[in-house]
């Protein structure tokens, strides 16, 4: 089908240079006109401001804190990221966080007694997959919902948040879950320990997001999602699977909030039914923040993790300049619009 | 032999008479003209050609064999490309990436399938000299001018080895150094051997590059010859009805 061989004889000279068309200039093109490597310019000088201005936001111990908050959010930003990039939202996210969590807790209160103490790690091994079974429902529904029957992503998004928050409550009647059985110690150095003095979470998001990158970038799969967000129409012309990509990305998407909140019943040591609340907004906003469109077809996986530490970063100084905690969700949202306004004057300035 | 053959072809929507008994003909390497106002039948007709909708009555024959396209992509699979008026492209992907998606080639490694764009930009590359377009199969589609994004829509019907391309309205949109582009693009898949269906309001296109032009009025064909044979007022007189038929 791909056979082109009666056109690759020609000659391969004359590819690079037409007299009339010029090449845009190499910061102009790529990476380095991307409002990622703004956003990324800026936090480095945030951080160079903060270091000065308090010693203590380079010690050890406020680097670890930083850098654990951020994770968690990196990457269900990563898994929200892919869903922007088709064109669609995913407000689930936070509450999916919170359901994930609690059933891996539940799960590892329940097994916890029974046979499968007798096996090593596996009481903890069912209860993880439960917890990321349970992402996988949701964003299955989300998918299903979204791409065969074709309602709004934002509705139906919001219409889960709803649901999986209730269901989180009903489940627990309010109270916190903690986990328990033979291989909490186990759980605890996989979602909460360090690796060569690296909290676990930093390198889960690193690797994610490598993988990520990849996949976006050098699969089909990859070039499909962007396809998606860039022309549905067309993407469906070419014998795309569009129904297929869709459900995959909410499926992934809800994946990556299940993992993070499995991450953060071990940082915290409880499942609590209000776990997560509210963060689906401030991962939208690390991903927008990052250089997502959210009229789809522009996005990536560097941009989604430094969006998700600045706004940790900007958090974080504006706690140790101790600055009413009130304050901080006034400022994560002045940057949204600075971040977007700023992008908005870039190719304004841009087109010709 | 002929590429394409129409039998008596027509379509009936509910009471609604689009397309009454066409018959059509087009060879190897043709390209016809095919005009007619809104309304007089082109779409159905096409629609009809590329699978879109299947005739009420009559026969398609394609490369010397009866067809019944239930889907674009059966048209597809015999080939009979087209390229739509909106081009259909991802602004947001380069053109090697438009050329290929939906058939993107692929290396193995491992368990795991990763895309090759050396081999793709190759091959769009190569697909743009022999269309002697300036495009770059690593440029984005959205810094693109219209005759470029044009190249990027032929190039992908070539590299599916259309035998028959669908033109609906290449030149509607865009400026009159790329329609002559575009014009361009058309003679040099003449050149191929290809065979194109231009449909188009623009009559000095048509005069232009095609050597046949078919009328439509009324869901009707009212005219079918050589281009020159006719004349531009005579097709304005056949599109209006102030000729019956030629």
């Amino acid at each position: 089908m791909n056979d082109v061989s009666h056109v690759s004889g020609v000659q391969a000279a004359d590819t690079g240079d037409f007299a009339n068309v010029g090449r845009t200039q190499w910061w102009r093109r790529g990476f380095f006109a991307s409002q990622t490597a703004y956003v990324a310019v800026a936090l480095i000088v945030i951080m160079v401001i903060m270091s000065v201005l308090s010693s203590a936001f380079l010690s050890p111990g406020n680097l670890a804190n930083v850098a654990k908050n951020f994770s968690f959010v990196g990457i269900v930003t990563l898994g929200v990221t892919l869903v922007i990039i088709t064109g669609g939202i995913d407000l689930s996210v936070g509450s999916t966080m919170a359901l994930s969590a609690i059933t891996c807790a539940i799960v590892m209160q329940k097994v916890s007694g029974t046979g499968l103490d007798a096996v090593p790690l596996a009481g903890m091994i069912v209860s993880i997959l439960c917890g990321l079974g349970v992402a996988l429902l949701i964003g299955l529904s989300n998918g299903l919902l979204i791409a065969k029957v074709g309602l709004s992503p934002f509705v139906t998004t919001l219409g889960m948040l709803s649901i999986v928050r209730g269901l989180a409550y009903a489940v627990t009647e309010g109270r916190g879950q903690a986990p328990t059985g033979p291989d909490v110690n186990t759980f605890y150095e996989l979602t909460d320990g360090n690796l060569a003095g690296v909290p676990v979470a930093v390198i889960y998001l690193l690797v994610l997001a490598a993988i990520l990158s990849l996949v976006l970038h050098h699969t089909a799969f990859g070039r499909h999602v962007f396809a998606l967000g860039g022309n549905e129409k067309a993407a469906a012309l070419t014998g795309i699977s569009v129904d297929r990509v869709k459900i995959a990305v909410y499926v992934l998407s809800s994946l990556s909030a299940g993992f993070a909140g499995i991450l953060m019943v071990g940082w915290l040591g409880s499942a609590p039914a209000n776990l997560a609340t509210g963060y689906e907004l401030t991962i939208i906003a690390a991903a927008v923040i990052g250089g997502a469109n959210l009229t789809g077809g522009v996005g990536g996986p560097a941009g989604a993790v430094i969006g998700a530490l600045l706004i940790e970063v900007i958090r974080n100084g504006l706690v140790l300049a101790g600055i009413n905690a009130y304050w901080q969700i006034v400022l994560v949202g002045g940057i949204i619009i600075l971040a977007v306004l700023v992008d908005r004057l870039r190719t304004l300035r841009m087109t010709p | 032999m002929s590429l394409l053959v129409l039998e008596d072809v027509g379509k009936e929507f509910g009471a609604i008479r689009a397309l009454s008994n066409v018959s059509l003909t087009i060879q190897p390497g043709e390209v016809v003209g095919l005009m007619g106002d809104n309304g007089a039948g082109k779409s159905t007709l096409v629609k009809i050609i590329a699978g879109n909708f299947k005739p009420s009555h009559g026969r398609v024959h394609f490369d010397g064999r009866e067809v019944h396209f239930s889907k674009p992509v059966d048209a597809r699979e015999v080939g009979i490309e087209v390229v739509y008026q909106d081009l259909a492209l991802a602004d947001n992907l380069t053109a090697a990436a438009n050329v290929f998606l939906g058939r993107e080639l692929k290396r193995r490694i491992g368990p795991f399938s990763f895309l090759d764009h050396a081999a793709m930009n190759q091959r769009t590359a190569a697909l743009f000299r022999e269309l002697k377009s300036e495009t770059r199969p690593d440029d984005v589609v959205r810094a693109m001018s219209g005759g470029q994004r044009q190249a990027v829509a032929i190039a992908r019907t070539r590299l599916a080895r259309a035998k028959l391309i669908l033109m609906d309205e290449p030149t509607a949109a865009i400026s009159v150094r790329q329609v002559a582009e575009v014009l361009d693009l058309i003679r040099r898949l003449k050149d191929a051997g290809i065979a194109v269906i231009l449909i188009s309001h623009r009559m000095p296109d048509v005069f232009s590059v095609c050597e046949r032009v078919v009328v439509m009025r009324r869901g009707s064909k009212v005219a079918d010859k050589p281009i020159g044979q006719s004349s531009p007022e005579e097709v304005t007189a056949l599109i209006t009805g102030a000729k019956e038929a030629a």
